[in-house]
């Protein structure tokens, strides 16, 4: 069975059905085999956080599992945020308005782990909002306009 | 930094998972979390011929309180460690230390079970087995064994599990009333691998006198260490500070034993747990009820 097994997995949604050899990540399943490349891939070790994704609802690092394991699961991923390219998720309009990006390669994870942040804590401090980001680097912003755009976010999602 | 090939099953029942560790032996790999698994697999440091992932197996995934005993399935999420209210309230070391593994989103995924047969040195998981006295049943296809968490751990990433068992539920006395707890850890961000961490039980009896101690660390050497010999310095005795410098400085000094890396050298490794050990000792023996102030 280390040929191609069949798999079925939402995402943002919407149901695909491929054929996947059973090695394959879910990170690079969701940028190959459906081109959503919203979801990066830094390190491939489970350590930056930029291929973060919500696995049933709750967030996961895509590189940590394989394709297969997500048969039957249901996926949401960046570009399941926006309603559509006029209006952007408050979170992402937070980070858009508070210059809570530089090069980005980190946003898409970020984002993907502040959703059920902010869904379990909607009123963060500071610190709660620093020791959420610690599972994901950014190695341009040094944070600050990430923390603000966090506050923004939860502002505007009152 | 792509895994190797491998041949992938999922069975939806303990038994059928035996049968496919016993069909296939060491080629196999049980997959639980993957959380330290997928990582080594995508390095290629580990490459199975087959994966056998536990993940769909709900009977191994449950938090029950039975009477003097709390049990949890191997397959349970760390995640649901840390929010469940059993836990919180009848084995409160537990649930203080949890949030240190790791990130929520390593936590989602990453399972007790999966961590404790990992046996990673620097883990919190054993550390906190040893110290709440946890006992492990393992499960073969000609039975079931209990392992007392002391017996569990065999050194660096290597458990008393025999090739054909499957570790399917953790076994952890409800703490008494009397009993403090602390854990801690230094680390060089939240959720990195601490340099040093540990976990601290005090029981006092009715003359507010020390009954039994617990002192166990991470990253102090090759598995969990306990710190025997400062918990017999700490028992049948009032736990003034001075008694606590005490315990600090033998466990500390003597009785761990840290490698040092290149974010701490073994001496600071010592000095860490010297400090933290005061602390923990200190939060313990005021939440077990003793305030010498």
């Amino acid at each position: 069975m280390s040929g191609m097994l069949a798999v079925t997995i939402t995402v943002n949604e919407k149901s695909y059905r491929r054929e996947v050899e059973p090695r394959l990540l879910l990170s690079d399943f969701l940028r190959h085999e459906l081109g959503l490349t919203g979801t990066h891939v830094g390190c491939e070790h489970g350590v930056c956080g930029a291929c973060t994704i919500l696995f049933d609802g709750e967030s996961a690092r895509s590189c940590l599992m394989f394709a297969v394991q997500a048969d039957g699961h249901s996926i949401t991923t960046v570009e399941g945020l926006a309603k559509d390219r006029d209006h952007l998720h408050p979170l992402q309009q937070s980070f858009w308005e508070a210059h809570g990006l530089q090069c980005g390669y980190c946003t898409p994870g970020i984002l993907m782990t502040l959703i059920p942040f902010l869904k379990q804590n909607p009123d963060p401090t500071e610190d709660e909002i620093r020791h959420a980001l610690s599972g994901n680097l950014c190695r341009c912003t040094g944070y600050q306009h990430i923390v603000d755009a966090v506050r923004l976010a939860a502002e505007k999602m009152k | 930094m792509k895994p190797a090939p491998f041949e992938y099953h999922a069975p939806d029942s303990i038994d059928k998972a035996l049968d496919l560790l016993h069909e296939h032996g060491s080629e196999a790999k049980l997959l639980a979390g993957g959380q330290s698994l997928v990582p080594a697999m995508n390095f290629r440091v580990v490459q199975p011929g087959l994966l056998i992932d536990l993940n769909p197996i709900g009977e191994l995934s449950f938090i029950r309180e039975e009477g003097p005993v709390i049990r949890i399935g191997s397959m349970t999420r760390e995640r649901h460690l840390e929010f469940d209210a059993s836990i919180e309230k009848r084995i409160p070391l537990l649930h203080e230390a949890v949030p240190f593994i790791a990130h929520p989103q390593i936590r989602n995924r990453g399972t007790i079970g999966g961590s404790l047969v990992n046996a990673d040195p620097a883990a919190e998981l054993p550390v906190l087995m040893l110290a709440l006295n946890a006992r492990l049943r393992a499960r073969s296809a000609s039975g079931d064994r209990w392992i007392h968490a002391r017996d569990f751990f065999a050194g660096m990433f290597t458990t008393a599990l025999e090739p054909d068992e499957i570790l399917v539920e953790i076994e952890l006395p409800i703490s008494s009333a009397h009993t403090g707890w602390a854990f801690m850890e230094v680390a060089p961000r939240a959720g990195d691998y601490a340099l040093m961490g540990v976990a601290a039980l005090v029981t006092l009896n009715k003359q507010k006198k020390c009954q039994g101690a617990k002192l166990v660390y991470l990253n102090a050497g090759d598995g969990p260490v306990e710190a025997k010999g400062a918990e017999k310095l700490l028992e049948g005795e009032t736990l003034n500070d001075k008694l606590i410098d005490s315990a600090a400085e033998l466990a500390s000094g003597t009785e761990i034993n840290p490698f040092g890396n290149i974010h701490a050298s073994s001496d600071f490794q010592r000095h860490l747990a010297r400090v933290l050990t005061r602390q923990a000792l200190k939060q313990a023996r005021q939440r077990a009820g003793m305030d010498l102030q």
